[in-house]
């Protein structure tokens, strides 16, 4: 009995101690958030940096009230959100769809091998013109872009997921008989979960640039267009702004990705 | 003609820059109900045969039938426990040992109360809901077991089902499996490197060589050995002589094989 009241103790202690270091965590993280802010400001004010290009937080905090109570910053936000949610599933499924056909079929997958190698290596962006050519300066091309750079990465790191998973699962599965569906149902696709979840994180970026770009080629909406706008007015806080709402948003969709992998990888 | 015949196995695994000869002629019948041993050194192809036994890997040479019936894959009728448990770290028990039944279509609420029983007749209660990771090396091997005889398999092929089990573990699941598998009527082949293993375990023994395995001696367990506990018939004076046997006999493999030229090696 003795013991027992001090394991809970000490499990007590253990508990606070765990309290205490991520409250003084959050605590320097939002003091290094407060510093940079206040050290822009100051500088802006003071000259130490030039405020025509720099601007400063107190003038983007103006500009994004003025923005959305005149409604005009709003339907750039939603365009620009959709367009990247949308790159980013498309993306991320069609990549993993691709990785399993490759799986399949390991004759394709030796086929396709040096041209993903190639495809991986161009820079899709650079196909923005084109697209917009080919589909139109449309919200599809913009989607496409935000989906195609993303696409190939995924299929290569997926696939090699599904390569990797130990032959033994495979082996259990086969003793049962387990058709080729279900040996992917069973035991590829969720022992691969983990590297999917890690291409959603890295797609998460990758959206954001390929749907950005497609709107600075486009130039008619969204946050892309915002910036490249703001750049040709030379009015920076507008391109700041929109930069604040991008990291907002990005970080929302990473956490997002990190409350799914809560979900679907348990006890490992 | 016997319940389980292996013809004139010969296996040769094939890479692109050589060939390994894993099995050369193996010859044996298993009747109906009997427990089987194979004993050999490390690489002489007992994981091999165990996997075309079970219909995995084709043999290069050679035929298996079960019951008259020559094997090929997707075969219902043999069970196959791998040296480790392979328990899916994402399922919870409950699906572990399930997974069979789902995968042969055969899920419904009678064969889940049977393995869940079954779960509990191999002393583990509560653990459905938990995942293979909360489990110690011994609960998970005998997780294994009961994924293995949930489809109801007539051959079960165990290989080397304790070898990663401290010793104590050990002795209680060679009763708990040997037990078992009398009670439902199991043919059942284990693979082992333990010599008391297979003594204790089975009713015949056989012996084989170094790589390229084949079977070198065939060795009968005595009846009094046979029908004890394997933990019994470990305390036996007839286990001390029948070890003695057995233990030179692997010796004399192994000095043979160092004696051998490197060119007379196959
Ligand atoms: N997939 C494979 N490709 C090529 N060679 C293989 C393959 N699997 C096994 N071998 C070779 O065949 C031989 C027999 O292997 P096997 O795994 O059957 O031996 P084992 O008797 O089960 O050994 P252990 O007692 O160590 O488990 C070994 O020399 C091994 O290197
Ligand atoms: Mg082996």
């Amino acid at each position: 009995m003795k013991t027992k009241i001090h394991i809970d103790l000490l499990h007590d202690e253990y508990k606070r101690a765990l309290i205490k270091e991520k409250r003084w965590v959050t605590i320097i993280q939002l003091s290094i958030l407060v510093a940079f802010i206040v050290l822009w400001e100051i500088s802006s004010r003071m000259y130490w940096i030039d405020p025509l290009i720099f601007s400063s937080p107190m003038k983007i905090w103006d500009l994004l009230v003025k923005d959305i109570l005149d409604g005009t910053l709003l339907p750039h936000v939603y365009t620009t959100l959709f367009e990247t949610i949308l790159g980013f599933i498309l993306g991320t499924a069609l990549g993993t769809i691709m990785a399993a056909i490759l799986w399949w079929s390991p004759f394709l997958s030796k086929v396709f091998d040096p041209y993903l190698v190639v495809l991986n290596s161009m820079p899709k962006v650079a196909l923005g013109p084109i697209l917009i050519v080919a589909l139109g300066p449309t919200m599809t091309s913009i989607v496409t872009m935000g989906a195609i750079i993303s696409v190939i990465i995924t299929t290569i790191v997926v696939y090699t997921a599904f390569r990797e998973v130990d032959p033994n699962y495979l082996k259990v599965l086969q003793t049962f008989g387990a058709t080729r569906r279900q040996t992917f149902s069973e035991a590829i696709l969720p022992s691969s979960f983990p590297v999917i979840i890690s291409t959603l994180k890295v797609n998460v970026g990758l959206s954001w640039v390929g749907v950005i770009v497609g709107e600075f080629l486009v130039s008619k909406q969204g946050l892309g267009y915002l910036i490249i706008y703001g750049f040709q007015v030379f009015n920076f806080t507008l391109v700041l702004m929109a930069l604040v709402i991008i990291a907002i948003f990005a970080t929302i969709m990473y956490k997002g990705v990190e409350f799914l992998e809560g979900k679907l990888i348990k006890n490992r | 003609m016997g319940f389980l015949e292996v013809n004139d196995i010969t296996h040769i695994y094939f890479s692109k820059k050589a060939t390994t000869t894993a099995l050369i002629d193996v010859n044996f019948t298993v009747e109906e109900g009997e427990f089987i041993s194979l004993l050999g050194p490390s690489g002489c192809g007992k994981t091999t045969l165990l996997s075309i036994i079970a219909g995995l890997i084709e043999p290069t040479v050679g035929t298996i039938s079960l019951e008259n019936e020559q094997i090929r894959n997707n075969n219902k009728k043999i069970g196959y426990m791998l040296q480790q448990d392979y328990l899916f770290p994402w399922k919870t028990i409950e699906e572990n040992i399930l997974l069979g039944l789902k995968l042969t279509n055969q899920l419904n609420d009678e064969t889940r109360k049977t393995t869940i029983a079954l779960l509990e007749k191999m002393g583990l209660y509560n653990v459905e809901n938990k995942y293979p990771a909360e489990l110690s090396g011994g609960m998970r091997q005998r997780v294994a077991l009961v994924r293995t005889l949930a489809t109801n398999p007539k051959v079960l092929l165990l290989d080397e089902p304790f070898s990663a089990l401290d010793f104590q573990t050990k002795l209680k699941l060679e009763d708990l499996v040997f037990n078992t598998l009398k009670q439902f009527g199991k043919t059942a082949i284990l693979v082992t490197h333990d010599i008391g293993e297979a003594i204790a375990m089975s009713d015949r023994i056989y012996l084989f060589s170094n790589r390229p395995g084949t079977i070198v001696k065939e060795f009968i367990v005595p009846d009094e050995l046979r029908i004890l506990e394997p933990f019994h018939a470990r305390n036996h004076p007839l286990y001390n002589e029948r070890f003695q046997t057995i233990w030179e006999e692997l010796n004399s493999l192994e000095n043979e094989n160092s004696h051998r030229s490197p060119a007379r090696r196959i």
